[in-house]
């Protein structure tokens, strides 16, 4: 089965997933993969919502717009009330719960996900702005799309240096925090570093297998 | 995927600007409207550093003039706006076909009509591939469907501007401009320093060696026949750019149905295309890469096979017009509109394409 996964990640305007949206995909282009982002399109301003979606694929991508995403970063209430209903079935969401109530994610099993208390988890790695990348680390560790290892690298490339440090903290601190309750999740038996990119294959369209 | 050579993470519009320094680009002429800005925000920092010209003007008409005057001189020149823009521009540009000056232009479409809206649309269809302005005229048109394409595409719209003396037109839209993609960039071109030597203006000294009469770039011709003439030099042109009509096929062949959609639509209505082949349905898609010359034999070839047509387009319906007359010796082309202001994905073109497939 071809590597494939796309994501919207949304939140506030500044709590940074444009920017983690463009490091995903240039650890995707890293890890050879084709790529596309694009990030929400209207009259935007500040304190209002952001998000943007990333395409990972082996394969030609067509649309860099997906309607019914197979995963999702929610930073945010408005996210989750706006996207998780458009969560792919068998699709898993990485969900900022420092910010978003544990009882409004969706229960039943049609979808996956991940609480993570990312500002808690920014603010003991040292910064609270790093709320963004704890939930990038999460999401690479939960999906398996990427190495961890790759976005650390590709860091550079979309923030001053200085910070890169404290970013690969709170890379592995999300990734950590993720790994743990994947691992506690009565769902998901094996080991979350091989049960997580089987995880995504159900979600792929069938349309992935030919060609 | 490209070898081993560095890639680029960048912007449609940023992937538009680098492949005009990289193709030799020297004069930037622009104002300010979204969705292209990055295209003359990247040109006032790369362009002048590589000794360019960048000029944000007081006004796309004075843009598109400046854009005239530096054709005429036989400087590789660009202008970037969107659809409301390139209405202000018009003028220039009818005057530029009619005196035959090469320049490059990009109009990322947005939605319209009026000032419409900042979202991507293909409404300009008509206005890029009619001409635009006043007159009997035609532009090249290429429409990018994706970041590397907007590269390629405007690194050889200026080879093309000079060889046929003629603006040639790049149309993309807010999701080609916005959405970010890898690009492999190609070596910078070196541009011959006697670039349309025979015709641009350059000044003509009165003596010495290099003596010579003065030329006149001009659109209006007065004298008896004159007018008549220039128009079937033009015509013969537009003739001739037959031959550069491209296109993009996908799963044609056993095709009942092909679906023709260009730029961003393209792209999307190929992942429709390729969802509905993995539940084993006969439908293609052709994707015009060029739409003046739109890619009339390829199209009528397909339906010379026995193919039906459905065109997706993020208008009320344009370019199916072209796409009815390319096959209309054997078949008719449906049509699904998208409206500007709204984002398509695949998922909404399945159902008309089946519906389609399902009407015999």
């Amino acid at each position: 089965m071809k590597r494939y996964i796309d994501v919207i990640m949304a939140g506030f305007g500044g709590q940074g997933v444009l920017l983690i949206g463009n490091l995903l995909a240039y650890a995707g282009m890293r890890e050879k993969l084709n790529v596309t982002y694009i990030p929400v399109y209207g009259v935007e301003m500040r304190g209002g919502t952001a998000n943007c979606t990333v395409v990972l694929s082996e394969e030609e991508i067509g649309s860099p717009i997906i309607n019914t995403p197979k995963s999702l970063i929610i930073m945010n209430r408005p996210s989750l009330d706006k996207f998780q209903s458009r969560l792919a079935d068998g699709g898993i969401q990485l969900v900022n719960s420092s910010l978003v109530e544990p009882e409004l994610v969706e229960k039943g099993g049609r979808i996956r996900t991940v609480l993570v208390p990312a500002n808690e988890l920014a603010d003991q790695v040292g910064n609270a702005r790093a709320v963004n990348t704890v939930m990038l680390g999460a999401y690479v560790a939960s999906t398996g799309m990427v190495k961890l290892e790759t976005v650390e690298a590709c860091l550079a490339a979309v923030m001053p240096a200085k910070i890169v440090p404290l970013n690969v903290t709170a890379l592995r601190t999300g990734a950590d925090y993720a790994l743990k309750q994947l691992a506690s999740m009565p769902a998901v038996k094996k080991p979350a570093k091989a049960a997580a990119p089987k995880q995504a294959k159900p979600a792929k369209s069938a349309a992935e297998k030919k060609n | 995927m490209a070898g081993n050579k560095e890639r680029l993470f960048v912007k449609g519009n940023e992937a538009i600007a680098m492949g005009a320094l990289a193709a030799g680009c020297r004069c930037f002429f622009g104002y300010p409207i979204t969705p292209q800005n990055d295209i003359p925000e990247f040109m006032s920092k790369y362009l002048v550093e590589a000794g360019g010209q960048f000029v944000q003007a007081e006004s796309e008409v004075a843009a598109a003039n400046m854009l005239l005057g530096a054709g005429a001189c036989g400087v590789r020149a660009m202008t970037s706006s969107s659809s409301p823009g390139l209405s202000l521009k018009q003028e220039a540009i009818s005057y530029m076909a009619g005196s035959e000056i090469p320049a490059v232009i990009v109009n990322m479409n947005r939605g319209g009509p009026g000032l419409g809206d900042i979202g991507p649309s293909q409404g300009d269809y008509f206005q890029s591939t009619r001409g635009g302005g006043h007159g009997d005229y035609r532009l090249l048109v290429l429409a990018p469907s994706s970041a590397q394409e907007a590269y390629d595409m405007t690194f050889d719209a200026f080879d093309l501007a000079f060889a046929s003396r003629n603006p040639v037109l790049i149309l993309g839209d807010a999701i080609i401009g916005q959405m970010k993609e890898p690009i492999t960039p190609r070596e910078p071109k070196a541009v011959d320093p006697a670039e349309g030597g025979d015709w641009r203006l350059i000044g003509a000294p009165k003596s010495g060696p290099d003596k010579r009469e003065h030329r006149i770039i001009k659109s209006l011709f007065l004298n008896d026949g004159e007018l008549a003439g220039q128009n079937m030099k033009l015509q013969a042109k537009y003739e001739a750019w037959k031959k550069l009509a491209a296109c993009e096929t996908f799963e044609v062949n056993d095709a009942e149905l092909v679906v023709v959609a260009y730029g961003s639509i393209g792209r999307i209505a190929k992942n429709a295309v390729r969802n509905l082949r993995a539940k084993g349905k006969k439908v293609g898609l052709l994707r015009p890469k060029t739409l003046y010359p739109f890619p009339e034999k390829a199209l009528e070839k397909l339906a010379k096979a026995g193919k039906r047509f459905l065109t997706i387009e993020h208008n009320l319906g344009q370019m199916v017009e072209d796409v009815r007359l390319s096959v209309r010796h054997y078949a008719d082309s449906e049509l699904f509109c998208v409206y500007p202001g709204n984002m398509p994905s695949p998922d909404d073109f399945e159902a008309p394409i089946l519906r389609a497939l399902g009407r015999k």
